[in-house]
């Protein structure tokens, strides 16, 4: 019978669905491969999956109040490059690292304002301003570097990216951390909520008296910002500042919130559902890579599996 | 030899989890008929509806058109046997014209080409609105039509299909007065044409002037059936209340506070200016025909439109919010019209829609503190009788009556000096009415100012201590409460100021 099963399916919450996938799908590949199951590959998949998955943690939020944010890919180049620059200027060392990471989470947080501005005040949509900001970022990195990447970078900088804390590489562990940070925003404060409700509907939400525009401003703020940390983390694991870093990433991004549950139209969704869809794509790369299966063959498993996650959960509604 | 009825639905049953939605429930509908169909939010109404219009599948029951057996498992299924529902949000495309929305799906075509045959498009749109005897050009887009004349491009794309049975949910519920003789006109001209109309509505004296037969639910079971000519409004309500109301609208005496609320020449691009003042304990009733400004009034007060001039005091104080979130902190409340569009989150729980527009109030540090979030809910649940008695559903789920009280309960709970209530019982049952009514009593006993708009005369009449009339955006008259007549009101009501 049908309807025991969909009743059965509809009472798992979103994060459940995704999760059990996740679940099949680790047991199958540590059945496939021998060396997937190691502590040494596991890490290795969360540092693979740690740039896009920060940055996911940020979409999030833009997806859930019914946005989007395509300047993220060109964002983690521009980050990347202020964040470099800096670092090579004259300044003594210290304060030079300092400064180059606030410049660059400001330069971030900057293009959120700006996009968060003609979101809110000529009520333009998110999709054509960020697409906007999305080329002039990308446009402004390559003018400032003159297309040459930044090298010759301070050792220490490096670590951010390669480094390893209690054999946990850095990156993951920031990734964690933003993860936990957004989880709890989201589901304990008074912004997380307004979030939601902005995303449900904006129209009963202002006349609830919540300052939708200020949400709005916020949550591009917040991406843009996240962004920029991973840019930060690309160009130390990269070495060097580069203008076409992240090329494509607004995707990657979007596939991982959206795998996770959270909807397009905004008001349903969680970065819990979010960290999984990042790792459950992660995981799907590792894995079959693993097998020796060719880069061609995996866009087109990776692809498939998007479609699959995404229309099991239309099902289960 | 009787003739079969045009539809019979027997021992229609229907499970929701944990809910039996109908039970056992029998329904018929002769040719020419316009049988009625009244209960109270969560009766089942709908979903009887629904099950006739193949969107949702029985547990059990049979149906029959024309005496034969039918499958109604799509909607599909129900468009080919002739049956046809107008629901209260239309089923249109806004960029599309009349006649397009009419033909959508069942264009002619130019011979075997892919083509339209516009021309053949807009003789059979025309054809279908002249059997309403409606003049509305084939045209115009449907973005561009009233709400009233929405719904006759509706009503015609259902008789473009050959509709015979016909179900109305709350037809009258966005129309004004004469709109709504308009569709009794219409109506009657689908009875002499032999189309069986089911007609759902709260407003009682709508079907005593429409229907022929009236069937009553209350949860979920069938208790009365029989003609419109055998029963009477007292007798109407007792069957779908189940029990005897002593006063349709209970009203309580002014105990009149100080001025908590004036009004001095308030201007904007709807409104005349408009002076007004309201005390403290006191219901105010804001009369008036759709569009007559109550609603604008409203918003500028509530700072959701700007105003162009003249000065609002509240308790003494001038304010001057220019955002919801002004006025509500400086202690006015709105519970606007149409909640489901304007007040509620529907993909929130009923508990974080409670607590949406006071969550500073229930804050530990930066977190929102889930113990106070839980216990404001419960309170609230347990002194409105909200159903079901649980926070933490969806409010999507909930009937119209409760979700009202969600939103209620929202303002309740946030200390507003001044309640607005726009059309707070439309689309609610007699028994929630009777709450609401109750509820704004005590608010009023509390020393709050409550303002209510309301295209409902009679429920002004029955709770307000006084009415003032609003036409083509002025404050046209004002009537004390003792003295109101329903004529009294209509005269300020049509009152045309500057001619």
């Amino acid at each position: 019978m049908t309807v025991p099963r969909t009743a059965f399916l509809s009472k798992l919450s979103g994060e459940i669905g995704i999760g059990v996938a996740f679940v099949l799908e680790f047991i199958l590949f540590a059945i496939l491969s021998p060396y997937f199951f190691t502590p040494d590959n596991l890490l290795n998949v969360t540092l693979q999956a740690s740039i896009t998955a920060i940055i996911a943690a940020g979409m999030t939020f833009v997806i859930l109040t019914g946005g989007i944010d395509l300047s993220v890919g060109s964002l983690v180049a521009l980050a990347g490059i202020v964040t470099t620059a800096i670092l090579k200027s004259d300044l003594p060392g210290p304060a030079a690292l300092i400064l180059a990471l606030l410049g660059g989470i400001a330069l971030g947080a900057f293009s959120g304002v700006f996009a968060g501005f003609f979101i809110t005040r000529f009520n333009i949509t998110p999709f054509i301003v960020t697409l906007a900001t999305m080329t002039i970022w990308r446009g402004v990195a390559f003018v400032a570097t003159d297309g040459r990447p930044i090298w010759e970078l301070p050792e220490v900088f490096a670590f951010l990216g390669n480094g390893r804390l209690l054999a946990v590489p850095v990156p993951s562990l920031i990734m964690a951390l933003t993860f936990i940070g957004s989880h709890v925003i989201l589901t304990r404060t008074r912004f997380g909520r307004h979030v939601y409700a902005v995303g449900g509907n904006i129209e009963a939400a202002a006349l609830a008296g919540i300052r939708t525009g200020r949400v709005l401003g916020k949550v591009y703020i917040l991406s843009g910002a996240l962004s920029a940390v991973s840019g930060i983390l690309l160009a130390s694991r990269m070495n060097s500042g580069q203008p076409g870093a992240g090329l494509g990433y607004e995707l990657d991004v979007i596939a991982a919130v959206v795998v996770g549950g959270t909807s397009l139209s905004g008001g349903k969704g969680s970065v819990i559902g979010t960290f999984i869809g990042a790792m459950l794509i992660a995981v799907l790369r590792n894995g079959l890579n693993l097998m020796n299966i060719g880069s061609y063959v995996q866009q087109v498993v990776v692809g498939s599996v998007i479609l699959l996650a995404v229309m099991v959960d239309r099902i289960r509604r | 030899m009787t003739v079969p009825p045009l539809l019979d639905m027997r021992g229609i049953t229907r499970q929701y989890p944990g809910v039996l939605a109908l039970s056992s429930v029998d329904f018929s509908l002769h040719a020419g008929e316009v049988h009625c169909l009244v209960g109270e939010n969560g009766a089942g109404k709908s979903t009887l509806i629904k099950i006739l219009s193949g969107a949702l599948r029985m547990d059990a029951g049979t149906i029959t058109v024309d005496g034969k057996v039918v499958q109604l498992s799509t909607p599909g299924d129900a468009q080919r046997l002739g049956i046809g529902v107008i629901y209260q949000d239309f089923k249109l495309v806004p960029h599309l014209t009349v006649a397009e929305n009419i033909l959508l799906g069942n264009e002619p075509l130019l011979g075997r080409t892919p083509i339209i045959d516009r021309k053949a498009m807009d003789l059979r749109a025309a054809g279908a609105l002249r059997m309403l005897n409606e003049e509305i050009p084939t045209g115009t887009l449907v973005n561009d039509l009233s709400v009233a004349q929405r719904q006759i491009v509706e009503i015609a794309k259902a008789l473009s299909r050959n509709v015979r049975i016909l179900a109305m949910d709350e037809p009258t519920a966005p129309l004004t007065d004469r709109e709504t003789e308009t569709l009794f006109g219409v109506i009657r001209t689908l009875k002499t044409r032999g189309v069986g109309i089911i007609y759902i509505s709260h407003r009682l004296e709508e079907i005593f002037e429409v229907g022929d037969r009236v069937t009553v639910l209350r949860d979920g079971t069938r208790v009365h059936t029989c003609a419109i000519a055998d029963i009477d409004r007292r007798g109407l309500i007792r069957q779908m209340v189940g029990r005897e109301l002593e006063n349709e609208y209970p009203r309580i005496a002014l105990k009149k506070g100080e001025e908590i609320l004036r009004i001095e020449n308030l201007r904007s691009d709807k409104l005349s200016p408009v002076n007004l003042s309201l005390c403290r304990g006191e219901i105010l009733g804001l009369a008036g025909l759709v569009g007559a400004g109550r609603t604008e009034l409203a918003r500028v007060l509530f700072g959701a439109d700007r105003k162009t001039g003249g000065k609002v005091f509240l308790g003494g104080e001038e304010i001057s919010p220019s955002s919801p979130y002004e006025a509500i902190k400086a202690g006015i409340g709105l519970l606007t019209e149409d909640r489901n569009k304007f007040g509620l989150i529907m993909e929130m729980s009923v508990r974080e829609n409670i607590s949406l527009a006071t969550l500073r109030e229930i804050l530990t540090g930066p977190f929102i503190d889930r113990g106070k979030d839980e216990a404001v809910a419960q309170r609230f649940i347990g002194e409105l009788h909200i159903k079901p008695p649980d926070a933490e559903v969806k409010v999507e789920t909930l009937s119209g009556g409760n979700r009202q009280k969600v939103v209620l309960a929202r303002w309740l709970n946030s200390r507003a000096r001044v309640l607005i209530f726009d059309e707070p019982t439309a689309g609610v049952d007699v028994g929630v009415k009777y709450e609401i009514y109750t509820l704004m009593n005590r608010l009023a006993q509390q020393g709050i100012g409550v303002i209510v708009i309301s295209s409902d005369l009679p429920e002004l009449l029955g709770i307000c201590h006084r009415i003032a009339v609003m036409c083509e955006g002025q404050l046209t008259g004002i009537v004390e409460g003792m003295d109101a007549t329903p004529e009294a009101v209509m005269t300020f009501a049509t009152h045309r100021a500057h001619t």
